[in-house]
């Protein structure tokens, strides 16, 4: 063939798969970026043209363009499940305007509004169940498939779905201020939290692409001018740099990893606020616990009566209506167990003595109940009980009446939540409670896999023993802290790593948590430790999987041993396989 | 006030980091953060000064990409 006009068809296909490479280099260039990857592929495949390797600057071109094909196929893949995953955003919400119900958008509707709910609708905003009874799926927004049961009065939360029933709900909340509303705001702005290996990456990728050019530049004319070297050979393994010379790979792969992570556990009700809070969990190896309410479910039970010359139900009778004016868990623990209607109007002269205890007449006789320094104040003789628990000791009249054991309940799974922890290798498990030694040491009892627990401590006590854990931890270790949120706020800072467990509820415990935890559930711990540290091997698997490959194709076309096709390769399809990795850190089992 | 935006056309990831370098460089943005996996601008900015940054802002992604398109 004449070589012109081999030359012509060649140009014509070239252009014909490149011509957008070349227009969106050329703008780059207007704009002063010379590292763009579509001039350095310009720059590649036309130097091939030049030093006469038609073939090899077509066939790059085209591997490229199949390439970006492919690439923005499984990004736009990997966008869509995980904005699949976080689908909880309400579409509209019924209204009632003159006489009938009309579809408005959940934006448009004020706090108080009254809203109707079908069976199968989403509901649109947080508010109370006014009318109607069902059961609703809250899967979306904590990962739990057991349906919830609402009925009149019952809060409902904006995000799950109602399954049966027809509900008239009052709204409690603009629709920004909604709990789906709120837990997007939290996920999406995870992302730009970032994680040390992420911000690596990005310093990385600014470095990586002049150092392989000038490298580059170097291989083409030092050899050729000082050593005698073939130019057009020395030029080609230069051209072959430029191409492996785009970081794409771990720019793309590394953030969706972290993105899929955290989209993941949102999933599972696991609201993490950025890639630096998922590095820090894979990282912690002692973790602490708040006992009432995270570790025990935090509702007081009675669970012994001891009467001192009265009988059981007289005592509970009488220590009852003496608490009844009072709104302290101990209160209501008692009026569960009375289980009878509280006929207050038979009490006066209700007292509290603070910390202590009250006092009130019942049926006109005085009733005391408190601690056992409250019946230390009244001169009082008591016994102790050796059931652990808090002890509500109650004098009638003056004279010991005997008490009454009230404790709280260990959550189902915490003894399994803590024993996967130890396995997942955590080495210090503790406990920190305000409650007395007795209580503390009997909870301890039951989770065995507890390395240590303190008692009786004050706020700012769990702060100081955070703090201790932390200046003890080994170098590069982290510690958590896990509270309901409840007057702990203070803790949740302190740590590396602040865990608020139990939902949206608590705003200042969901500002001050890095983590968040929807569920009441102890194993939701590790399970956030589990994604983690996955998401973390994918991340690192995708860094030095992308480094090595280019690191070795570079150093094989330094050499002479590789080709441009290779390096293609080398390019986009590692950058294929890293983003396909990164998926993997979307599934959790 | 720290505000995000949804942007339209950032359709790879060297694009956000660009982006993202290039809006760090307006005065007076205390943070900003392009999130490639959701098209999200993250930014952060004196009340007083966010629309005049903003308007800035839109037209910084206009020049570099005239695809991307910042929803306001």
């Amino acid at each position: 063939m004449n070589p012109y006009v081999k030359l012509a068809i060649v140009l014509i296909i070239y252009l014909a798969l490149g011509w957008k490479i070349i227009l969106t280099a050329l703008r780059n260039i207007k704009n002063g970026d010379f590292f763009d990857e579509n001039f350095l592929m310009v720059v590649a495949t036309v130097g091939a043209l030049c030093i006469g390797e038609y073939e090899e600057a077509i066939l790059v071109l085209l591997l490229y363009r199949i390439g970006e094909f492919l690439q923005d196929k499984a990004v736009d893949k990997s966008r869509k499940s995980i904005s699949d995953l976080m689908d909880i955003r309400p579409d509209y919400a019924n209204v009632e305007k003159d006489g009938q119900w009309v579809q408005v958008d959940p934006d448009e509707v004020a706090v108080g509004t009254v809203i109707l709910v079908k069976p199968g609708e989403r509901v649109p905003l947080d508010g109370t169940v006014l009318e109607g009874s069902s059961r609703l799926d809250t899967a979306a927004l904590t990962g739990e498939s057991l349906p919830v049961n609402v009925s009149e009065g019952s809060e409902v939360q904006s995000g799950t779905i109602n399954l049966d029933g027809m509900l008239k709900i009052q709204t409690t909340a603009v629709s920004e201020e909604s709990t789906a509303a709120r837990i997007l705001d939290l996920v999406e702005n995870a992302a730009a939290s970032r994680a040390n290996s992420e911000k690596f990456i990005t310093k990385f990728a600014r470095w990586y692409t002049p150092i392989v050019c000038g490298l580059a530049l170097l291989l083409a004319v030092i050899p050729p001018l000082f050593f005698h070297g073939v130019w057009s050979d020395w030029i080609y393994r230069a051209l072959s740099f430029l191409v492996v010379s785009c970081p794409c790979a771990l720019v793309i792969s590394i953030p969706l990893g972290f993105f899929g992570g955290i989209g993941g556990a949102s999933a599972k009700g696991i609201l993490i606020k950025g890639g630096n809070y998922l590095e820090a969990l894979s990282k912690a190896d002692t973790m602490a616990f708040d006992k009432t309410g995270t570790l025990t479910r935090g509702v007081f039970k009675v669970i012994a009566v001891h009467p001192e010359g009265i009988s059981e139900a007289q005592l509970l009778e009488y220590a009852t209506l003496a608490e009844s004016f009072s709104n302290h868990p101990i209160a209501r623990s008692l009026a569960d167990e009375y289980g009878k209607r509280v006929d207050k109007s038979r009490v006066k002269d209700s007292k509290e003595i603070l910390g202590q205890g009250i006092s009130a007449v019942v049926d006109g006789r005085l009733v005391s109940c408190g601690s056992h320094k409250y019946m230390h104040t009244l001169d009082l003789h008591h016994d102790d009980c050796h059931i652990p628990g808090t002890n509500v000791h109650v004098a009638i009249d003056g004279v010991y009446a005997g008490h009454i054991v009230i404790s709280d309940q260990i959550k189902e799974d915490a003894p399994a939540a803590l024993a996967e922890l130890k396995e997942l290798g955590l080495k210090r498990l503790v406990m920190l409670t305000g409650d007395k030694e007795g209580v503390a040491a009997d909870v301890a009892k039951t989770l065995t896999d507890l390395t240590e627990y303190h008692a009786e401590l004050l706020p700012q006590d769990k702060v100081e023993i955070t703090k201790k854990l932390m200046a003890e931890a080994e170098p590069g270790r982290k510690v958590a802290f896990v509270g309901d949120g409840i007057n702990d706020a203070p803790v949740l800072v302190a740590a590396d790593l602040g865990i608020a467990m139990g939902g949206m509820g608590s705003a200042a415990a969901v500002e001050a948590a890095d983590i968040v935890l929807m569920n009441d559930k102890p194993s939701d711990i590790s399970l956030a430790v589990r994604i983690a540290r996955k998401t973390m091997r994918i991340v690192k698997q995708n860094i030095w999987f992308s480094i090595g490959v280019k690191v070795v194709v570079l150093i094989l076309s330094a050499l002479g041993y590789s080709n441009m096709i290779l390096a293609s390769f080398a390019d986009t399809g590692v950058c294929l396989l890293a983003i396909l990795n990164s998926m993997r850190a979307l599934r959790i089992k | 006030m720290r505000k995000s935006f949804k942007v339209n056309g950032i359709d790879c990831a060297n694009c956000a980091a660009k982006l993202e370098r290039n809006l760090a460089k307006i005065k007076g943005v205390e943070s900003v953060a392009v999130v490639f996996a959701t098209s999200k601008l993250i930014i952060e900015a004196p009340d007083d000064k966010f629309d005049a940054i903003m308007d800035e802002a839109v037209a910084v992604a206009k020049k570099l990409e005239p695809d991307w398109e910042i929803v306001r």
